[in-house]
């Protein structure tokens, strides 16, 4: 059994970048995230790992710090929020462009715009469908816990090594702000190889490494691009995570990630308890989405309900992946205001079982 | 008085000058009488000279030297416009053993760029920043630059810089100059050989200077776009010298205190 604490859940990122070994931070403050960067702070990971922690004058130079210690190989994050991860997109399109392994954290406010400082999921799009430019996929990981936040850290950064690809944990306001009781995992040590591919000065034994997302030559760029794709449908092939709950006896199911999963859990017993039998399916990663197995569920299920802090993003993947077999629906809150488990069971009568 | 031959010229003894080893076979894509291939020559020979090949990591910038990473030996990445002194920032405080420069325009350093420049070097970052500064944007076809003249044509200031309307040029270099975190700050050319002796021993200060941690060490280099400027190289060159070097005059705006 690992250590066990009560942490906020942006804390636990903290912690546990530390504990996974994480070569360097690059942040800028922006809630409901600062606290990851004050932690870090506090705790001088320096003295700890030997772990760099900087505070950049914005998220454009935050972004950009992580690409150059991406590109020699280390193990780099970053974390934001919304506008601060918009800020971020270009640099995100390059590092995806490049190949390079990094780490981001997206504590998700409501929005557009400065919008507001409280919980959303509106982010889903941006994060899932490529929020920079060009045809890229970021790996999405959305935790409903400071559990989750605190695992995914490690899973993140393990996930985009293995695929040089950025990844991403969605998370919102809720889970970030939360204290819960976590069991930290134990701290493994910074790594210390080098990497075939990493700019760390050309030695003699090999020829020099160039980190560049650019090829003015059409033919190979777009051989770079169908590289990227295949690598891509690789890991939609194998790095798909869910969760289901009571789903097995399910006549109807809910589709909800993050903080809308926590609710939606309630709300499945409340459902339980006036006779509904409903389910939950909870996507864990969002992209890779899991829609083999959301199809799957239409053998069994007569409709389902997407319910997201949002105006309906996630359900769009949904609808994809039933292609019209059932009756696919969506419930949600906006702004910064979470659903009720009352007002979802509602919903699931009134969209799903009565339309 | 017999013929010498070919073999007979090409003697050790008889050598002057060779290219440095840290440039590659490839043929730079600049215009011919362009400063950038006499600057990456001066880089190149430094890192050689000081034996960094294998303790480098360059960063590029957005603009013509953006495929400089062919042209050079060494690790290299490529950045986003503006933001190679963040890229730098985080390589250099992950691996401080490593000799990290980036090699930037005037487009990309003091204007897009620019927030990225000022807090590097207010940090005082260990890394070595090149600017290469021809007041114009020369890639995306001799646009307004952040440090073209006031009157001086552009392709967006077509009947010359109105700075009424446009703004004033942008003098970074004095501005990096002021900041407690610069170490070593100078202005070079390369449009006469005698500037480009100069300029190659400031490059190597603050090359050399990188291993004392004292702070950013900045080089601008005052140089030519004939193409963008639509002269030839040599009307360019003398544009620069009755034109550029009044408003940016060389000499060192900051040097350690010894």
């Amino acid at each position: 059994m690992g250590e066990l604490r009560l942490m906020k859940g942006n804390e636990a990122v903290a912690e546990a970048a530390i504990r996974a070994g994480a070569d360097g931070y690059f942040g800028y403050p922006i809630t409901p995230q600062s606290e990851v960067m004050e932690y870090l702070m506090a705790e001088k990971p320096h003295e700890r790992t030997g772990m760099v922690v900087l505070q950049a004058e914005s998220e454009l130079a935050a972004i950009n710090m992580v690409y150059g210690g991406a590109a020699c190989g280390k193990k780099v994050m970053t974390s934001s929020s919304s506008p601060g991860i918009s800020l971020m997109q270009e640099g995100i399109s390059y590092i995806a462009g490049a190949e390079l392994p990094c780490l981001l954290v997206n504590v998700v406010r409501g929005g557009p715009g400065l919008g507001t400082i409280q919980p959303a999921q509106s982010d889903y799009f941006q994060s899932v469908k490529g929020g920079g430019h060009g045809d890229y996929r970021l790996i999405t990981l959305a935790p409903a816990s400071v559990q989750e936040m605190s695992d995914f850290v490690r899973l993140g950064f393990e996930l985009a090594f293995k695929y040089r690809n950025p990844a991403m944990i969605l998370s919102d306001g809720a889970i970030g702000q939360m204290m819960e009781k976590v069991e930290l995992f134990d701290p493994v040590p910074r790594s210390k190889e080098i990497l075939p591919w990493a700019t760390t000065g050309k030695t003699p034994d090999r020829e020099r490494n160039i980190i560049t997302s650019l090829d003015l030559d059409p033919k190979r760029q777009e051989d770079f691009n169908l590289k990227l794709q295949k690598k891509y449908r690789e890991i939609e092939e194998k790095e798909v995570r869910f969760e289901k709950i009571q789903c097995d006896d399910a006549e109807y199911l809910f589709v909800a990630y993050g903080t809308s999963s926590r609710v939606v859990q309630k709300a499945v017993q409340l459902a339980r308890s006036r006779g509904i039998r409903v389910g939950l399916f909870r996507p864990i990663t969002l992209w890779p989405f899991p829609s083999k197995e959301i199809f799957a569920m239409t053998e069994q299920v007569k409709g389902i309900l997407s319910v997201e802090m949002s105006a309906g993003q996630m359900v769009e993947d949904i609808r994809l992946a039933v292609k019209g077999k059932i009756k696919v629906d969506y419930y949600g809150r906006m702004g910064g205001i979470i659903p009720t488990p009352d007002e979802v069971v509602e919903m699931l009568e009134k969209k799903i079982i009565g339309g | 008085m017999a013929e010498i031959t070919l073999d007979q010229i090409i003697q050790p003894e008889n050598m002057v000058y060779t290219r440095s080893r840290i440039m590659t076979d490839t043929v730079l894509h600049y215009c011919p009488g362009c400063g950038h291939g006499t600057v990456h020559r001066l880089l190149a020979e430094v890192i050689e000279e000081l034996d960094l090949q294998s303790e480098t990591i360059g960063i590029t910038p957005v603009g013509c030297s953006v495929l400089m990473y062919n042209y050079m030996d060494i690790d290299m990445q490529e950045a986003a416009h503006g933001r190679a002194p963040a890229l730098a920032t985080a390589i250099k405080r992950l691996m401080s053993e490593k000799f990290v420069f980036t090699y930037q325009g005037d487009g990309d350093l003091a204007a897009i760029g620019t927030a990225e420049t000022i807090h590097a070097c207010n940090r005082g970052e260990n890394i070595t920043i090149l600017f290469i500064n021809n007041g114009i944007y020369g890639m995306t076809g001799g646009q307004m630059a952040p440090t073209t003249l006031p009157d001086m044509k552009a392709s967006t200031c077509p009947y010359g810089r109105d700075v009424q309307m446009m703004g004033n040029p942008l003098k970074i270099t004095d501005i990096v100059a002021t900041l407690p975190g610069s170490y070593y700050v100078t202005r070079q050319s390369v449009h006469t050989p005698g500037n480009v002796r100069k300029a190659k021993k400031a490059i190597r200060k603050a090359v050399e200077y990188q291993k004392r941690n004292q702070g950013t060490c900045f080089v601008e280099i005052v140089s030519n776009c004939n193409s963008g400027w639509k002269m030839t190289p040599v009307d360019a060159n003398q544009w620069l010298e009755e034109n550029m070097l009044p408003f940016y005059p060389l000499g060192d705006l900051k040097v350690p205190e010894e």
